[in-house]
């Protein structure tokens, strides 16, 4: 009688490893550090693409309401998927986006900007990528909603896409109100 | 010609300096890094990967040795960013403090256990 319990507890232990284990598979383990950052860093200076100009962040950020910085790179495939998108959210001239161009070439950054048409206010450099770093970035492209207070209200890994597009719609509906 | 070789000598040294300086920051660039998480490619150290990222994160922590911070101060701008899960050395405070404790009990209640099955033989 006993053996048999012992049997059996056993087998049902077995399954429930067994399915905590097949659940685990399912959950991704990539870690995104998506909710560490609160503020964005607008200490940095950056040269413009266009003029080579020096730029503190800080103050391109306090022109507008609303503020998006985009990190991209013209060899980057997903950036020119998601470069509809920011293209729309000019449109809709109540946001201020701001491109941060990631280890890129100047010849080729300005092709790209002239073959799909220019979103950004600013295009600003970053030749070595530690900048974005700075930035709280791990790849590209990334892109950060910010309001006037420098606070990141939200940050997309990854390109933009519809939904993402909407949400931004929406964010700045509720912030505004 | 002695003020010739004194000049040489003195530009030798300086350059020999200025070399070992740079060696000792590019040892502790070496040592930070291999404390990093890239978080690209997920099981690679900062030091290990070629990653994008992790090259930036380089030269990012060069700057930052040049600037004259030290290794903690490092650290915790990192963590600022991405998290403490960026540093493979994890600190003890409130969320990680199990992490910590756990091994130490399971030894003790180990112990404990070795020690009573040797006393009632």
């Amino acid at each position: 009688m006993i053996k048999n319990l012992k049997f059996i507890i056993f087998i049902i232990l077995s399954f429930f490893i067994f399915f905590i284990f097949l659940k685990g598979l399912d959950k991704p383990n990539n870690y995104l550090p998506e909710k560490t950052l609160n503020k964005i860093e607008t200490s940095l200076v950056f040269k413009s693409l266009n003029n080579q100009e020096e730029i503190l962040l800080e103050e391109l950020i306090n022109n507008s309401n609303f503020s998006i910085i985009n990190i991209w790179a013209s060899w980057c495939v997903p950036c020119r998927e998601e470069h509809a998108y920011l293209l729309r959210l000019k449109n809709l001239n109540k946001i201020n986006i701001i491109g941060v161009n990631y280890k890129d070439k100047r010849s080729n950054a300005l092709k790209f900007l002239s073959d799909l048409k220019n979103p950004y206010s600013k295009v600003l450099i970053d030749k070595d990528g530690t900048k974005s770093i700075e930035l709280g970035a791990i790849g590209i492209p990334e892109t950060y909603l910010v309001n006037k207070n420098k606070v990141i209200l939200k940050k997309y890994i990854g390109p933009l896409d519809n939904l993402k597009f909407r949400e931004i719609i929406e964010l700045i509906k509720n912030e505004t109100n | 010609m002695k003020q010739i070789k004194l000049i040489l000598y003195i530009f030798g040294f300086t350059i020999i300096f200025l070399n070992s300086l740079k060696a000792e920051n590019s040892e502790m660039v070496e040592k930070i890094s291999k404390n990093l998480r890239c978080l690209i490619c997920q099981g690679q150290s900062v030091y290990d990967s070629q990653s994008d990222f992790a090259l930036s994160m380089k030269i990012l922590i060069y700057k930052k040795i040049d600037e004259g911070k030290n290794e903690t101060e490092i650290y915790e701008f990192l963590k600022n960013k991405y998290g403490d899960w960026i540093v493979y050395d994890p600190e003890i405070n409130k969320n990680t403090i199990l992490l910590w404790v756990i091994p130490l009990i399971l030894f003790i209640f180990g112990g404990i256990l070795i020690m009573k099955k040797v006393s009632i033989r």
